[in-house]
């Protein structure tokens, strides 16, 4: 008996040539600006701008300008930096996960989703070094400088460092991954290009690529050693996030399952972040040849996954902290789900369990616009999941003469919004300038797995 | 002063028959310079008769450079140049140094692979690559067979790439 098995959903449709890819994908970067594009882009250094004046103020009056008080020392700085590092968690895992596991399908996402990881990473970078208060110091505090202090090295142990370290290292780690991919796709539009500055640019940027055969085996020797070395970094990133908590003492962080559960909501909040602009530069592009239903379909089975993974995590922490028997972690938990956080606690629960749920329907994993609603309601959801976990469990601790509550200022909406207007700008610029998919990559997959070739077997 | 370098060039659409031109071009004894593709093209390194990279090999000694270099900082710097007791434990307190060293160790071994690549590659700023045919980044793998490195005629070189495939055969000369 022969058993065959279904033919897989292709990967590229509408009959594509190897020339089409060629030519949809470069003429985006040899074309004038759209007024569409032109618009988005101001929008965003509008935001850059109005965040600007809150950086400004941050830096020259101090941090006393955010919510932060003494007893939550830390709020909506860390939430939006553990909310950008997770966020930047889905393009490595695209790039290198994917590429270990053969998943053919990453070749026409994965550059667009890396270039939002690094510019995500940007983003959370600014947290960490603004809440330092005076980060022209940072060098000193974050780094092993030598210095006059004795030399007094900075503290090896402290997780609160292993993060300097693991966050440059992924980010130093993805930007030469990216680049690496790039540098083809720059040859060919240095080949195609007609102007002067465009043929000086895209010849620097493409490092002399000529495409002989040995330097092809020599780049997929790297690429698979790079997505070696990514995949565990991907994975000790958001760990060692994590352990900025859960080493601590303080109840409702002082857990073993924050590792695992912070990787996951990375992912889930990554992938989320992915579909949402892809589904926009499809449509504004369009891509939907390259960038097919059954992408944001498989993106979506992620999210479902992931996000139950999240659900489950959040069960065991109740669970957990029933079991151990000790108050302070019962309390902690009581107090997100009925104290007066609890509309935080409510819709984290909402959009991280319940929302990703609905993707077990084929129908719904399918439909562009309830995908595009949904990926917003998942980073809204986690967004609130690190509120949850910063705000509510430091604003009641072990003493209640200490208790407080935390309202963010105008200064720390503005930061957050200089962080927007910083990736909005960043992928605009990256959208015109770079070839948003990876044409090599598309190319290699072309034979096998567009739709026309299908037909022909 | 170097004399001009000339090259037969065939061009193939196909990746398939371009690997099948491969394999007949070289059993009929005739020495290919080098084939340049728009994309990675699977088995075409051994269909050329190249040898596997070393470039792993570069990756692992970089590896280890990084793990031994960040063992040593920690420890010299933490036990040795400024000992302290911190959270109680042992001066040089290893389990607490493994994030850091892994994190310096892939550091490390990324970018020392990568500038090996570039190296080796003869990839940098303004390097000015041969361009056979502007249509090797596009849509076209393009075959060029050195005339110096073959004895055959040139027309029996061309007619031997047209038997083989070529959608097109061209000359190319380079000063």
């Amino acid at each position: 008996m022969q058993i065959s098995a279904p033919v897989r959903e292709p990967l590229v449709t509408d009959g594509k040539t190897i020339k089409d890819v060629t030519q949809d994908i470069s003429v985006r970067v040899e074309s004038k600006p759209t007024p569409l594009w032109m618009l988005a882009l101001a929008i965003s250094l509008a935001l850059l701008g109005i965040g600007t004046y809150a950086v400004f103020r941050t830096l020259w009056d101090g941090i006393g300008m955010w919510g932060n008080n003494k007893t939550i020392g830390w709020a909506w700085d860390i939430t939006n930096f553990v909310w950008w590092v997770g966020i930047g968690h889905a393009g490595t895992l695209i790039s290198a996960v994917l590429l270990l596991f053969r998943q053919k399908w990453r070749t026409s996402i994965n550059r667009a989703a890396e270039a939002m990881t690094i510019f995500a990473v940007i983003c959370a970078l600014q947290f960490p070094v603004l809440h330092m208060g005076r980060p022209w110091l940072g060098a000193y505090w974050a780094l092993p400088f030598p210095n006059t202090f004795g030399s007094l090295w900075v503290n090896f142990n402290s997780p609160l460092l292993w993060d300097v370290f693991a966050i440059s290292t992924y980010f130093s780690v993805s930007l030469v991954f990216w680049y690496i991919g790039l540098i083809p796709d720059f040859a060919t539009i240095r080949n195609r290009a007609t102007g002067p500055i465009a043929k000086a640019v895209y010849g620097a940027l493409s490092l002399g690529w000529d495409g002989a055969a040995k330097t092809w085996q020599r780049y997929e020797t790297v690429s698979l050693i790079l997505a070696g070395l990514a995949t565990p970094l991907v994975l000790s990133v958001h760990t060692i996030v994590s352990f900025d908590f859960a080493t601590s003492v303080i109840p409702g962080w002082h857990t073993t399952i924050f590792p695992p559960y912070f990787v996951a909501g990375a992912i889930f909040s990554g992938f989320a972040m992915v579909l949402t602009l892809m589904i926009i530069t499809r449509k504004v592009y369009g891509l939907e040849s390259y960038i097919t239903i059954t992408h944001i379909e498989l993106m979506n089975i992620i999210i479902m996954v992931t996000g139950s993974i999240v659900g489950v995590a959040y069960i065991t922490e109740l669970f957990v902290a029933w079991y151990s028997g000790v108050e302070y972690e019962q309390y902690a938990f009581l107090n997100r789900a009925t104290g007066p956080y609890w509309w935080a606690y409510a819709t984290m629960m909402t959009c991280n369990v319940i929302s990703p749920q609905m993707f077990w329907f084929k129908g719904l994993r399918t439909n562009i616009a309830f995908t595009f609603v949904l990926s917003i309601v998942v980073n809204i959801g986690m967004w609130f999941e690190r509120f949850v976990i910063i705000v509510t469990s430091l604003h009641r601790d072990y003493i209640p003469s200490s208790w407080a509550m935390f309202s963010p200022t105008l200064y720390d909406l503005g930061v957050y919004m200089f962080t927007f207007g910083l990736f909005f700008t960043l992928f605009f610029l990256f959208a015109k300038f770079f070839p948003v998919i990876n044409m090599a990559e598309v190319k290699s997959v072309l034979k096998s797995s567009s739709a026309t070739e299908q037909i022909k077997r | 002063m170097a004399a001009s370098q000339n090259y037969i060039v065939g061009l193939f659409n196909d990746e398939d028959v371009l690997m099948e031109a491969v394999h007949k071009v070289r059993k009929s004894g005739v020495k290919i310079e080098e084939v340049y593709s728009p994309f990675p093209v699977h088995g075409l390194d051994e269909a050329l008769g190249y040898k596997r990279s070393r470039l792993p090999v570069a990756a692992f000694l970089f590896g280890l450079l990084g793990t031994t270099l960040a063992l040593t900082m920690q420890i010299y710097m933490l036990a040795i140049d400024w000992p302290m007791i911190i959270g109680g434990k042992d001066f040089a307190a290893i389990p607490d140094f493994i994030p850091v060293t892994f994190e310096l160790t892939v550091l490390i071994s990324a970018f020392g692979m990568v500038g090996c690549f570039f190296v080796v590659s003869n990839l940098k700023p303004y390097g000015k690559p041969r361009i056979f045919d502007l249509r090797s980044t596009d849509d076209m793998h393009v075959m060029a067979l050195n005339l110096a490195s073959n004895p055959t005629p040139a027309d029996q070189l061309r007619q031997i790439l047209k038997d083989s495939g070529a959608v097109e055969v061209n000359d190319k000369s380079f000063e």
